[in-house]
């Protein structure tokens, strides 16, 4: 305490600061030295505000920095950052004079001991994985020799060109309907994924033959940071949900994404996947041989088999054939009989004998008819005779004329006194004179 | 016979070989199948020799509904 107070000499150039002073001071000082630098710790404390700002600690066995992640760098950040992770951080010291903190102003994070990506990677496959996003089960065949072949790339990339040299130098037979994307850089995990979900509208708009049958969706070789959009969730989730079964074709060989463990299948590289679907002309003239040679046989087989049964066939088609020449020649005899009843001279000669026939009765009807008409004739002229007068005459009846007329006289009314009369009797007439008459009843 | 796809004539000629390899058909019906599988494997054949590539564009209209474009050889080229 005493010391304290021993300079006192010295009080003339003692210099007091004031808090904002020294504070600044100390700022200049921190944030001159500490511009850039990379610092590890473990996590602790770690919050994410509304506006996507990170504030964490890092902490080690004996020390604590606090840490603040602004804006678009905390965008950035491809994994979840969570309490105990080992991480390094890089940025510039800052201090927050109103609350005379200081603090690391974080530019980069990265996981100790692996790249950030690849914790990304990590953590996504843990969270897709949970949900059964790459579950065997889940995993629809690929078409075999599909009609029309969707694929997701880039227009201008390298995967295009592989797959349509595979088609150049394949059957040909495919449709091949290119949706082109962006495959990297700032928007492209949006754009696949549109890719994808476009052509499964297409096919909710087009009719059932003209559907899209599979989908290749992938790129050309890259840097991870190249390929990254298929390692996102997006991406991932379009493919989980595509109707249309995809392969995914990304990168090379060594080149494992996260669309290639949510696809039905992954080619390697585009130039497989397109192998996958266009068939060789070869292997198919080959299998097309082989059902021609399956054709031929399966119909010799047939023709063998019923070999025992064709002697036994060729019995029966003999019986049938003799069954049917006598049913025939049945048919012929009754025909040629018919047709010998229809030949028109028979019909002539037939017709001539009815006529004749109908002659002669008629010659016999005539007979009998004259022989009734003359005896009926006969007793015509005997009653006819029987009625005649001069019968009559004979049993002693007489007929008057009136003179000279000659009329039979019926009324004695017709008579004058003096008139002449003639009677005839049987035999002989009397000529007489009227001396009276004598009027009869009325 | 000619619009068929060349998948489903090579699915038509195996169940042919399949119902001839059973072989409980009548000699006439084999006769008629086998005459068909022939048919079949010529169609393919066929298409085998002339199958000409188609390489659409899927693209939208002002409308918002997809139109396939035919991409020319020349447009791929240019464009790289």
């Amino acid at each position: 305490m005493k010391d304290l107070f021993e300079g006192t000499k010295h009080s003339e150039t003692r210099h007091i600061y004031s808090v904002a002073e020294l504070t600044r001071d100390i700022k200049a000082i921190l944030e001159n030295t500490f511009i850039n630098v990379w610092v590890e710790g473990e996590i602790s404390n770690f919050a994410r505000t509304d506006k996507g700002i990170l504030f964490f600690s890092l902490k080690d066995n004996a020390g604590l920095l606090r840490c603040v992640m602004f804006g678009s760098l905390a965008g950035a950040v491809k994994f979840e950052i969570k309490d105990g992770m080992k991480m390094v951080c890089f940025g510039r010291v800052g201090v927050y004079e109103k609350d005379g903190r200081y603090q690391l102003y974080v530019e980069k994070i990265e996981p100790k001991g692996i790249g950030s990506l690849q914790l990304a990677l990590e953590q996504l496959k843990e969270k897709l994985e949970k949900e059964g996003l790459f579950a065997p089960e889940h995993k629809r065949p690929i078409p075999y020799l599909p009609a029309r072949i969707g694929i997701v790339t880039s227009i201008t990339g390298a995967a295009i060109k592989d797959i349509l040299n595979v088609l150049e130098r394949r059957f040909k037979d495919a449709q091949i309907i290119i949706n082109s994307v962006q495959v990297q850089g700032e928007g492209a995990k949006d754009d696949i994924a549109r890719g994808i979900k476009d052509f499964n509208r297409f096919n909710a708009q087009v009719l059932p033959r003209e559907k899209v049958e599979v989908l290749i969706v992938g790129r050309g070789g890259g840097s991870i940071e190249d390929l990254w959009a298929f390692n996102e969730e997006t991406v991932a989730r379009a493919i989980y949900t595509s109707s249309i079964p995809v392969i995914s074709a990304i990168g090379h060989e060594r080149d494992w994404t996260i669309a290639d463990l949510v696809a039905d299948v992954r080619a390697p590289t585009p130039s497989v996947a397109a192998e996958l679907v266009i068939p060789r002309k070869e292997d198919l003239q080959e299998k097309l041989t082989g059902l021609q040679g399956g054709l031929r046989k399966g119909f010799s087989d047939v023709l063998a088999g019923s070999k025992d049964g064709l002697a036994d066939l060729n019995h029966r088609l003999g019986l049938a054939m003799e069954h049917s020449w006598v049913l025939n020649r049945n048919h012929l005899e009754s025909a040629v009989k018919k047709l010998l009843l229809l030949n028109p001279a028979v019909i002539i000669e037939q017709s001539m004998e009815r006529i004749a026939d109908s002659v002669k009765q008629m010659a016999v009807r005539m007979k009998h008819a004259f022989a009734l008409k003359d005896s009926a004739f006969r007793a015509a002229v005997d009653t006819l005779a029987s009625l005649s007068p001069l019968n009559i005459l004979a049993r002693g009846y007489s007929i008057t004329f009136k003179m000279p007329e000659g009329g039979i006289i019926k009324d004695a009314g017709f008579l004058s006194k003096g008139d002449s009369i003639k009677t005839r009797l049987d035999k002989g007439e009397v000529i007489s004179e009227v001396r009276e008459i004598v009027r009869g009843r009325e | 016979m000619a619009e068929i796809k060349f998948e489903d004539a090579l699915k038509k000629l195996e169940k042919i070989i399949e119902e001839l390899e059973q072989g409980d058909m009548s000699l006439d019906e084999a006769l008629k199948k086998y005459q068909e599988g022939l048919e079949l494997s010529r169609v393919c054949s066929q298409r085998l020799e002339n199958a000409k590539k188609k390489i659409d564009v899927l693209t939208k209209n002002k409308k918002g509904d997809f139109e396939l474009k035919s991409l020319g050889e020349e447009s791929l080229e240019e464009e790289k």
